[in-house]
């Protein structure tokens, strides 16, 4: 296959950034994007010019370190792919295709498709955990925790913090993201506790941070590599609401 | 050099808590003037940081990975083990014990083992506790499978995610502690060397990522939680950045490397396509509980398939030969990951592999799919299912899926005593990082067992014993002449690096080096081999430091630069994995010697001579390294053959 590329890109993050084109030959259709680009690199480096910087790691859909926006997709055509599942075949031969970062003002670009996704490692901080510390657990069949409600948790939990619901979203919304993990706690018991608290901080965290307000377009779930369900807007919803009229704190 | 595993004196099941009891404390209001560093963040070290924060000590904590949620425990899928026996099928500490030691082929220390089976309860209770989505029945009570090589079901999962979900939930604990202020976090931050002062770990020198900038961090610890080395071979099932430079730096310092040649080839991997292949992926070995494993009988069959003139579901069952339950009648497809990988490759040798490579055999489901419904299937394996599809192109419903063995985790690494801690004073190694648990093959759904043992339930005791010891006062300042030292060391190295104008890309050689090593060291072994693989690794080795090349600077994102130190130092660890494949004059486990093998062609081992550890004492650049032996004592099991028949 012959790949005309066009890539973002930007020295570092107070550089002004563009996009650049690039022409492949020889491109397999069983190639990962991600190998595409290590292709790319790889001639790139033969010439002495500086190889495409990319955030990828496990190549396998779980890490959610990889963030490419393509052809104004985030992750790309594909649904429920992250980029490095992405597949050559996809594409026809010729294609034109546009690369380019998240883009949102809450994940700083720090080079050429690498983004700084900080901040939401700082909303779990504010609360996306339950308390508990090492060796005061209970024995785990104590609690018992039907099988629909422990799937419901999982769909939730599942979320690879990847950060596509927010380069997705024209507000770019961190909504689907703290959805996710406010969800996830908030049907266990294990995280009853602390459920009021948890949706006040981790809301106050997302503000704080910069993310845009969220007016339920669900253009976020759709690129979710996860699928992760507006449902769970819906229960985040639910719980600050809650939360604000239950709740003295923050 | 003495190697004193300080494996407690009494009964097998009275150990650890006899050991605990002798262990100094470090009085609570001490704590916080203690520091500690942590590298990595996976489960081991995420667990290790947490728990230690909780305690009320001080703990930086470093990872490569933009955040700690990333690193490579995340991608683990099957399960983890816990000796619970919920399901009243006869688990039990000792049986764990048993089976991992057995299952490791008697290369591991007792006392370790029967402490890991030990404190794996504990774990699944913490993790519950925090909020782990565990599998569950329809009455609320936790669900478990039987696992690779178990004849009980101990296994705990969530979907295929089981990694990610532990991963995740010792990430919140983490988190929680970076926001009380005990844990501060360095991401996108690598460690390039151990500064060692006095005898004792003192810090650590690392990079920034982002900024390039070279940093010294001191502590009156440090625990090294980084992983294991698969990428040595290239292709792996491990992430991208998995490395061993941290480890490996900390080896060229004085710590010993343990048993670098025993590393793991997991049998149910996607096969390898093409040339540009970057990694490799697992599917989890729990798909052997329902799959079938087979190949066609004859080599004129393979050949038709491999030319796409016959579909596998062309063959009748006659025509295919069932390997593994035809030789493992009592384990059949459940054998341990060495021998089906093993048999993957005879099959495959002997010319009756599939695929355009002919190296891939089939994972066949029709017969559980008939038995048990498709809706069933695809609720136990469907994400794997899915996974396989966006990869192959294929859907393995309909065709059964091809699966060939691949590079997947590695039981040697750094040295350590029953407390962790390595032949270096300060210096610890958790998890995959060290050698201890798993001996020379590891049983599936025991790696997350140990990353979360060591991190939650070891360290959080042994390292108060050491740092009580030493007393708080003693701790180097940065400004100290060894810190200075080791960053100019680093310095020089990222210099060299950046000044080679050769030919070729870190990635090229690095490459090569992948290729030497899973043809010379990899599933199959020779004396004949591993000596040719050895100079053409030193070879290698003169090449990369001459005819490389790294484009860009040192003060900013370099990611070929990251990539070059990590080859540099594979390189180097490659050749100690072929002198410790070519001493072990044996096999066991995961090591196949192809020259020490029964009449069937199992495993041979040799308890008489080679029932130790074998540790290795770094001696100077392009030095022969010198091995230390440490004796395995066996009180509790008798060393068998391990029959699977």
């Amino acid at each position: 296959m012959k790949i005309n590329l066009k890539v973002w890109r930007q020295k570092n993050g107070n550089a002004a950034g563009k996009l650049v084109d690039y022409k492949l030959d020889n491109i397999s259709p069983d190639m990962s994007f991600l190998e595409m680009f290590d292709v790319l690199n790889d001639e790139l480096m033969h010439k002495g010019e500086e190889p495409v910087a990319f955030d990828h790691d496990c190549r396998e859909g779980i890490c959610g370190m990889c963030s490419m926006y393509i052809n104004g997709r985030a992750h790309g055509p594909q649904t429920g792919a992250t980029t490095c599942q992405l597949h050559m075949r996809s594409f026809a031969d010729g294609d034109t295709i546009i690369v380019e970062p998240w883009r949102a003002r809450a994940f700083p670009v720090i080079k050429d498709l690498m983004v700084d996704r900080s901040a939401f490692d700082r909303v779990v901080q504010s609360g996306g955990y339950v308390s508990v510390n090492t060796g005061s657990a209970r024995d785990a069949n104590e609690t018992l925790i039907p099988r629909t409600i422990a799937d419901e948790a999982m769909d939730a939990a599942q979320c690879i913090g990847c950060g596509a619901c927010v380069a997705a979203c024209k507000n770019a919304s961190a909504m689907l993201f703290v959805a996710a993990k406010v969800s996830h706690l908030a049907v266990l018991p294990q995280g009853q506790a602390e459920a009021s608290i948890r949706a006040e901080r981790m809301v106050a965290q997302m503000d704080a941070e910069g993310f845009g307000a969220c007016s339920f377009t669900g253009a976020c779930s759709v690129e979710c590599p996860k699928s992760i369900s507006l449902d769970h807007i819906a229960r985040l919803n639910r719980e600050y609401l809650g939360a604000k009229i239950t709740s003295e704190a923050v | 050099m003495n190697l004193e595993s300080k494996i407690p004196e009494g009964p097998l099941a009275e150990k650890w808590a006899r050991h605990k009891f002798g262990l100094k404390l470090v009085n609570p209001a001490n704590k916080r003037k203690y520091e500690v560093i942590v590298v990595g963040t996976g489960l081991a070290g995420a667990s290790a940081a947490a728990s230690l924060a909780e305690l009320g000590y001080t703990v930086k904590a470093f990872c490569f990975q933009d955040s700690p949620r990333r690193a490579h425990s995340i991608a683990a899928q099957g399960g983890i083990n816990a000796a619970k026996n919920y399901q009243n099928d006869g688990d039990s500490v000792f049986r764990l014990f048993y089976d991992t030691i057995k299952g490791g082929d008697y290369r591991a220390r007792e006392g370790n083992v029967y402490r890991l089976a030990e404190v794996s309860v504990n774990i699944i209770d913490q993790c519950v506790a925090q909020g782990v989505p565990f599998a569950r029945e329809y009455g609320g009570l936790l669900a478990n499978r039987s696992f690779g090589g178990a004849q009980v079901s101990r296994t705990f999962y969530a979907r295929g995610q089981t990694g990610q979900q532990l991963l995740l939930g010792a990430y919140s604990a983490l988190s929680r502690q970076i926001a009380n202020g005990k844990v501060k976090m360095f991401p996108r931050t690598e460690m390039l060397d151990l500064v060692v002062e006095g005898g004792k770990a003192r810090g650590i020198i690392t990079r920034n990522l982002v900024t390039g900038k070279i940093e010294s961090h001191s502590a009156h610890a440090v625990l090294l939680c980084t992983g294991g080395y698969g990428n040595v071979f290239y292709l792996s099932t491990n992430a991208m950045g998995s490395n061993v430079t941290a480890a490996w730096r900390a080896h060229k310092k004085g710590a010993l490397m343990a048993n670098p040649c025993f590393t793991q080839i997991h049998p149910t991997c996607i096969p390898v396509k093409g040339k540009y292949q970057s990694k490799l992926t697992l599917m989890s070995e729990s798909l052997r509980n329902d799959g079938r494993v087979w190949a066609p009988k004859t080599k004129e069959d393979a050949e038709k398939i491999r030319k796409g003139e016959l579909k596998p579901t062309d063959l009748k069952e006659e025509d295919r030969d069932y390997f593994l339950e035809r030789r493992y009648p009592a384990f059949g497809n459940l054998v341990p990951r060495d021998v089906a990988s093993r048999n993957a490759k005879y099959v495959c040798d002997e010319g009756r592999g599939v695929a355009a490579t002919g190296l891939a055999v089939y994972l066949d489901f029709a017969d559980a799919i008939k038995r048990d419904g498709r809706t069933t299937i695809e609720a136990k394996y469907g994400n794997l299912f899915e996974m396989y599809e966006k990869i192959v192109d294929d859907n393995p419903y309909e065709t059964p899926m091809m699966i060939y063995p691949a590079v997947h985790y590695t039981m040697g690494g750094l040295w350590v005593d029953y407390n962790l801690m390595t032949t270096i004073p300060g210096l610890y190694a958790l998890g995959e990082a060290n050698f201890s648990d798993h001996g020379a093959n590891r049983l599936g759904a025991s790696a997350l067992m140990q990353g979360l043992a060591d991190g939650y339930f070891v360290v959080p005791y042994t390292l108060g014993d050491y740092l009580a010891t030493i007393g708080h006062a003693d701790k180097l300042p940065v400004e100290a002449p060894a810190f200075k030292a080791a960053e100019a060391e680093v310095k020089h190295m990222v210099d060299r690096l950046l000044s080679a104008k050769g030919e070729r890309t870190p990635e090229e050689i690095h490459r090569e080096l992948g290729h030497i090593m899973w043809d010379y060291c990899g599933m199959s072994r020779s004396a004949e081999g591993l000596k040719k693989a050895k100079g053409m690794i030193q070879d290698l080795k003169k090449e990369f430091w001459t005819n490389m090349r790294v484009v860009g600077d040192a003060e900013e994102m370099n990611q070929a630069l990251e990539q070059a130190g990590r080859v540099a130092d594979f390189i180097e660890l490659g050749e100690l994995m072929v002198d410790d494949a070519l001493a072990r004059e044996e096999s066991c486990g995961g090591h196949f010697r192809e020259e020490y093998q029964t009449e069937d062609g199992e495993a041979l081992r040799d308890d008489a001579n080679f029932a130790y550890v074998a540790a290795w004492e770094y001696k100077g650049d392009n030095q022969p390294e010198v091995l230390h032996k440490e004796e395995l004592v066996f009180e509790n099991v008798k060393l068998t053959q391990r029959s699977y028949k």
